[in-house]
């Protein structure tokens, strides 16, 4: 063979532009063959009939002013939306029976939540923990105390006293710990620590069930708890271990002084609106939300013990899991709903139990859906975790954990979008969600006639396709963000 | 805390491993045949032999990855046993580098090697950082703190899994064929990383088929065949004049 050797090196040049970039997409992108071009046009054909069609009964067609079923009578022969309807029963579909002049306390929650969620969904935002925790942690009670009613404070204070005996119990097995170790002088603080927390934890539990002054005391002992966790972090200088042991005490004397002035200003109480009245689209949401932000903990519970050594553990997971993905969620719903309190002294209240049963029905959705993310993590990633020194919860939530999750976005947020919709289904328990509010709405004497049906259920569909578009286009959002591997 | 550091009696012992009757069986395969070795702190250990002959496997048993099922290993004068404290322990000594880097591929550099002294040693973020920084220099990539590893070329997530087994500040550093897996170019990098902490006096086993980097770093040269030391000598004889039949076929294999 000739040997061949370069003369001179050949230059960088532009790629070649073409004469019309339009007609190079008509040719290579639409009608490069004769069946791309022919499903090019039926497929253009079709969505836009159906588009028009949409058009046609929202708008063209449609009715727009009007108070009764006289103002719609002519939209039932030629096809369009009878929007008056829809006006007249809005209340009752957002709110269901709520009392109207309870209503600002619905949309205050709304607000707050938005407020604390807005920034969280963002991928880049600041104060992700603090944000996390008003939204996981108080938003709930908030939620709870603002929703049902009753005293505003009394809840605070009930889960102010079981987080004192949490927090108790975590000095204590951090300082038992520490007990060991040098110097002796951390040795005889960790001592006296332990004491307060055993004295704390026992009084905390004495008296935790009788509120009023226990309440106070509780808070008491949930200051000194805070404060030695604050001194007990590892070392990160002087000034910073004051900022926080300051922030514990601003904090607990904030609540403590919040707790006694109260009982001054006499309690005050909200209306209390039982969960029958709840209905709408707010009850919907308040299913939604609940089944989507329990379903992820479940989980990843149900997942982990799934893939335990622990044969017992593993077969009980395995066990759950198959049970409740085995049957419809509606039996779950009859069970949760009726035959539970057969079982129970003190059932909790109708909506609770829906919750239980939306919840663990996700769990366990949500179980195979983490532990196929988990089944994709290469051993090797343990194998480097463990040659570090970490251990099986630091492996799990530092490692293995953000980079199922990561994987399994879109699976994730599949689920989310089956179970938004699947809340339609406690309507059967005789809860009132936005659908089960719109039937109602229908045999409503004063509006009926086939529109009345039609204007319904395409309000409805839109505001479902509204809620479930913003979920997956989210979550695209977050997989762009948050590839694993973070090649480029 | 008390640690093999403060306490005279284990300071006297030169001993950084010992592995006495060391057998292990996979199933029915018996991998590990009555291992026995001794490293002293501080030596080089290169070890090779043909594929499946049990090298991996060794290295691993010495920081728990494995778990053996005769005999005794002795780390740092804390011996090895299913207790998880020991293990960690030992874990927590001992530094271990893979063949495929396993970086953490949702972290950055920085966070892959601040993680564990966080986490397991409980140092402030800012003294992590300044550590990690610190060995970042030392395998000549400050400037890549900030990528991810799936940015990086093989030789430099390499160098970043040898710097982030040393923010834990270790005593003996396990190479699991650490240079197998990188194109020829980078081989060298790895290599002078290797090189460079050897000449720190680090105690170091290496498995690698690098001849040269065995030449010119080890102590002693182990070869392993069938889950069996056929063979420990200092790296002049082991390629000078193999003593052993498997270890000279070995040796005419891979020098071609
Ligand atoms: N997890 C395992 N389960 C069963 N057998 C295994 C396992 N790991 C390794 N083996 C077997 O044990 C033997 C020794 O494997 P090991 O990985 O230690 O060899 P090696 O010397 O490192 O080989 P290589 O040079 O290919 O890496 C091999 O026969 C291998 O097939
Ligand atoms: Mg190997």
């Amino acid at each position: 063979m000739e040997t061949y050797v370069q003369s001179h090196p050949i230059p960088v040049a532009q790629p070649p532009k073409h004469a019309s970039p339009l007609g190079r997409w008509l040719r290579h992108e639409i009608l490069a063959s004769p069946i791309q071009a022919v499903g090019t046009l039926l497929g253009l054909s079709l969505a836009l009939t159906l588009i028009w069609a949409l058009v046609d009964f929202t708008i063209v067609n449609a009715v727009w002013t009007g108070s009764n079923r006289a103002a719609c009578a002519m939209v039932d022969q030629q096809l369009g939306a009878c929007w008056p309807f829809i006006k007249d029963k809005l209340g009752q579909l957002m709110y269901g029976f709520y009392p109207a002049d309870a209503r600002w306390r619905v949309n205050l929650v709304y607000a707050v939540g938005l407020v604390l969620l807005i920034p969280l969904l963002h991928p880049r935002a600041r104060y992700k923990l603090h944000l996390s925790i008003a939204f996981f942690g108080l938003f709930p009670l908030f939620a709870y105390v603002l929703l049902y009613g009753g005293p505003v404070f009394r809840p605070w204070l009930r889960a102010g006293a079981t987080l004192v005996c949490f927090l108790a119990l975590t000095c204590l097995a951090v300082h038992l710990k520490l007990i060991n170790e040098q110097p002796f002088a951390r040795q005889v603080r960790a001592f006296g620590l332990v004491v307060a927390s055993i004295v704390a934890l026992v009084v905390g539990l004495a008296i935790a069930p009788v509120f009023e002054v226990a309440d106070r005391l509780n808070f008491a002992l949930l200051l000194l708890c805070l404060v030695a966790l604050a001194e007990n972090r590892s070392p990160r200088g002087e000034d910073r271990v004051w900022a926080e042991r300051g922030f514990c005490l601003a904090w607990a004397g904030f609540v403590l002084g919040l707790s006694c002035g109260f009982d001054i200003v006499a309690q005050p109480a909200l209306q209390i609106i039982p969960t029958s009245q709840w209905g709408g689209l707010f009850v919907t949401l308040v299913v939604a939300t609940t089944g989507i932000v329990a379903s992820v903990p479940i989980g990843i519970v149900l997942a982990l013990a799934r893939r335990s050594s622990a044969p017992i553990i593993r077969t009980l997971a395995i066990g759950f899991i198959e049970i409740v993905r085995g049957v419809p969620l509606i039996t779950i719903l009859f069970f949760s709903t009726y035959m539970l309190p057969l079982f129970l002294d003190q059932p909790p209240d109708g909506l609770v139990r829906v919750l239980i049963g939306v919840s663990l029905f996700a769990g366990a959705y949500m179980a195979e859906i983490i532990r196929g993310g988990l089944q994709a993590i290469p051993k090797g990633q343990y194998e480097a975790a463990a040659s570090l020194g970490l251990g099986y919860s630091q492996t799990m939530g530092l490692i293995v954990l953000p980079q199922a999750i990561r994987l399994v976005i879109p699976g994730v947020v599949n689920s989310f979008i089956g179970l938004f919709k699947d809340t339609t289904l406690v309507s059967v328990v005789s809860i009132f969600d936005l659908l089960g509010g719109m039937r109602a709405a229908f045999t409503d004497p004063a509006w009926s006639g086939p529109s009345i049906l039609y204007t319904g259920f395409a309000f409805t569909g839109m505001i479902y396709f509204g809620f479930c578009y913003l979920m997956s286009s989210y979550s695209r959002l977050m997989e762009e963000h948050l590839r694993v591997d973070h090649r480029t | 805390m008390l640690t093999a550091q403060n306490t005279p009696e284990l300071m006297a012992d030169p001993m950084a491993i010992r592995m006495v009757g060391v057998n292990k069986w996979f199933g029915a395969l018996h991998v590990l045949r009555d291992v026995n070795l001794e490293i002293t702190r501080g030596q080089k250990l290169v070890i090779c032999g043909p594929s499946g002959s049990g090298k991996s496997t060794m290295i691993r048993c010495i920081n728990g990855l494995e778990a053996h099922q005769e005999g005794t290993i002795v780390v740092e004068g804390t011996e090895l046993t299913e207790d998880l404290k020991k293990v960690n322990e030992i874990r927590r000594n001992v530094g271990m580098v893979f063949q495929h880097f396993n970086l953490f591929p949702h972290l950055t550099v920085l966070e892959n090697l601040t993680l564990a002294p966080v986490w397991v040693k409980k140092l402030s973020r800012r003294d992590a950082e300044e550590i990690a920084m610190h060995y970042l220099s030392k395998v000549r990539i400050p400037e890549q703190a900030n990528k991810y590893p799936g940015q990086l070329s093989g030789g430099q997530q390499q160098r970043v899994a040898i710097a982030r087994s040393l923010c834990m500040s270790p005593r003996i550093m396990l190479f699991d064929e650490p240079t197998s897996a990188l194109d020829p170019e980078m081989v060298k990098e790895v290599l002078d990383t290797m090189i460079s902490l050897a000449t720190d006096g680090m105690t170091m086993l290496c498995v690698t088929h690098e001849m040269g980097f065995a030449r010119q770093v080890a102590d002693l040269v182990v070869f392993m065949d069938h889950g069996q030391v056929v063979e420990v000598s200092g790296p002049e004889a082991f390629f000078g004049s193999p003593k052993h039949e498997r270890a000279k076929l070995f040796l005419s294999q891979i020098l071609h």
